[in-house]
């Protein structure tokens, strides 16, 4: 009976153990070399290159309609778009949906004032290895990757604004 | 009485249903009735979800099963009669990286039986959240007790051991197994049900005490797979194994089909196939008294089958005017079941002597079942 | 068969949990950009909690079999 016990004790424990080694906390990353370059469309039908925004610093934001913490994450994007264009920043959004309907529908309801890029083909996303929704990444005024950000928990955005600032000084 | 049973464990096990992000916050209301085979239970259900912070969220609900009774068992043997039985039940979960982690307790109380459940769960995602593992424990600890006998009081101890593991197949189908492990030990029968044995004149029967098993074991295994059909459907077919300790063995299959239309509904349809092979010690008829060690006439532990088809509609209503209420739906969900019993005999209009024992007329019961309940999200 | 069930189930999570640590280097198939069909709300595994535990109570009550009716996982993926 105590064997059973120990051994209950310990099924519970191990699993623990193992959860601790494979959880991924939504926290940045270190950087990454150049930022790849890429080239789509924008929800307004222009064309949008990453080589234009050279020389600001560019925080690129993959999401997608479907997804919650995404949908969460958006107005505080806004902001800090509105905040800090004056001093050489950009937002990008990256809509990872083959259908732009959907994103185009729920943008209706939350309008956001930054470009919102369409990547259909998923062909960005695999350029840039997103491996979570959301992903964001920020480029420096170089094109360097800076850092990188795999979800989004709430207060997350304290760690975006201490990044863009550090960068934006630059 | 007839209603303990493990669902306190299932309300609680449905707490914890992802793994990298916390259940939605939500309220959901219902109102659901059963009828049939002589037997009728309505009640409410009310299930209350919230996160707080990032990383909990509590479940509350709270369940009432009003019953009004004149089933076959009852008919034959006792009188029609009423009850109550009521739960309640609270569970938390804590969300860290990638595990969530449950805890839960359920109470269910009637005038003659209570029943008390604790239940631990932990749900890790994987391979980039396309597999997500869990495993459960729960314990329950009832007292079984009887109307008009104020001494009567029996225990169960109650314990379960879940495993699942839910796959993402490809970006349409999604695979989930779950395997579960219950065993039970006390007094594992209804006080008031009797078996049935052959005599003592010719020709005619008599009702004896159930005699059962102290310790019953079963193992289920199911798997289930859902399917993302291209016009924005969706597909899910599901069996199920079960196996017991006392020679029960069942089979169950189903399909169910669920297709959004014109923006704010949802329709449903759904069939179950279910069938059992009766318990080793089930008899509807006993040669005689005190024939074997152990003797049940309990129907759901006999040989039968039960056919249901169900069909369900939702409606998402507007809720701009309500700026804490992120979305709200109104849902009405019909089953009928179709009960055939191979070694259930209806001895309604056959009390002893009126007919040879064991050719009486075998069994069959229908069932409705509604739901009527309405769901918010804030 | 009851001793059987206290001691094989912890140690298939044992097995299970080291086994799977080890694997931890496959690439997964589907993308977390790829998920918007498993996202979408009809592809949920148990999209209404009340009506499924009131279902399975209608059905266990009636019927001699019980379990294995839980589920976690599939969604949007999201963290």
């Amino acid at each position: 009976m105590s064997f059973r016990k120990s051994l209950r004790t310990l099924a519970l424990s191990t699993p623990l153990l193992v959860a601790a080694l494979l959880a991924v906390p939504a926290t940045a990353v270190a950087p990454a070399g150049p930022a790849p370059q890429f080239k789509l469309a924008s929800l307004g039908g222009k064309e949008i290159n990453l080589a234009q925004y050279k020389g600001q610093v560019v925080m690129i934001n993959f999401w997608a309609s479907w997804c919650g913490p995404c949908r969460e994450e958006m107005p505080i994007l806004e902001k800090l778009h509105a905040k800090y264009k004056p001093m050489g920043f950009t937002m990008i959004g990256i809509n990872v949906e083959p259908d732009a309907s959907a994103a185009a529908h729920w943008l209706k309801a939350t309008p956001v004032s930054f470009p919102i890029l369409l990547d259909t083909k998923s062909e960005v996303s695999k350029l840039y290895s997103v491996a979570s929704m959301p992903s964001t990444v920020i480029v420096d005024r170089k094109g360097n990757v800076r850092w990188s950000h795999r979800g989004y928990k709430a207060g997350d955005e304290n760690e975006y604004l201490n990044q863009i600032r550090a960068l934006v000084r630059e | 009485m007839v209603f303990r049973r493990l669902l306190p464990l299932l309300l609680l096990a449905s707490a914890a249903s992802q793994a990298a992000v916390l259940p939605e916050d939500r309220a959901d209301l219902m109102y659901h009735r059963y009828e049939g085979g002589g037997l009728t239970v309505d009640g409410p259900s009310v299930l209350v979800r919230k996160k707080f912070g990032e990383s909990f969220s509590a479940t509350a609900s709270y369940y009432v099963d009003a019953i009004s009774s004149a089933s076959i068992d009852v008919v034959t043997t006792a009188s029609p009669y009423t009850e109550r039985h009521t739960e309640k039940g609270l569970s938390v979960d804590y969300l860290h990286g990638k595990t969530t982690y449950s805890v839960g307790y359920m109470n269910s109380e009637e005038s003659d039986y209570t029943s008390d459940s604790m239940s631990f769960g932990l749900s890790q995602d994987m391979f980039g959240d396309l597999t997500t593992v869990s495993i459960g424990y729960s314990q329950g600890w009832d007292t079984v007790g009887k109307r008009d006998e104020a001494d009567f009081a029996e225990d169960v101890d109650r314990r379960s051991y879940r495993f699942g593991l839910s796959q993402v197949l490809t970006r349409t189908l999604l695979l989930s197994l779950n395997y579960e492990a219950i065993t039970e030990e006390g007094y594992l029968h209804n006080p008031y049900r009797s078996q049935r044995y052959y005599g003592p004149a010719a020709g005619s029967y008599s009702y004896g005490p159930e005699v059962y098993p102290e310790t019953r074991t079963g193992n289920a295994g199911a798997a289930r797979l859902k399917y993302f059909l291209p016009w924005r459907a969706a597909l899910e077919g599901g069996y199920r194994f079960y196996a017991d300790s006392w020679g029960i063995n069942a089979h169950t299959a189903s399909l169910e089909y669920v297709h959004p239309m014109w923006n704010k509904w949802i329709f449903s349809g759904s069939y179950r196939y279910y069938s059992q092979t009766g318990a080793d010690f089930y008899s509807d008829l006993f040669p005689s008294a005190n024939y074997q060690n152990f003797m049940g006439r309990d129907k759901e532990t006999a040989s039968f089958t039960n056919n249901s088809i169900g069909v369900g509609a939702s409606y998402e209503f507007p809720v701009t005017w309500l700026s804490w209420l992120k979305k709200g739906t109104v849902n009405v969900q019909y089953n009928f079941m179709m009960f055939d019993y191979d070694d259930f005999r209806d001895l309604t209009d056959f009390p002893p002597g009126t007919a040879e024992p064991g050719t009486e007329p075998l069994y069959s019961m229908d069932a409705n079942v509604i739901q009527f309940y309405l769901s918010f999200w804030f | 068969m009851r001793g059987h069930a206290g001691r094989i189930i912890p140690m298939l999570a044992i097995a299970g949990g080291l086994a799977l640590s080890a694997c931890a280097p496959i690439e997964p198939w589907v993308k977390p950009y790829e998920r918007e069909n498993l996202a979408d709300p009809i592809m949920a595994i148990d999209p209404d909690p009340v009506s499924s535990s009131y279902m399975d109570h209608v059905f266990e009550v009636r019927e001699g079999a019980k379990g294995a009716s839980g589920g976690a996982g599939g969604g949007c993926g999201c963290t």
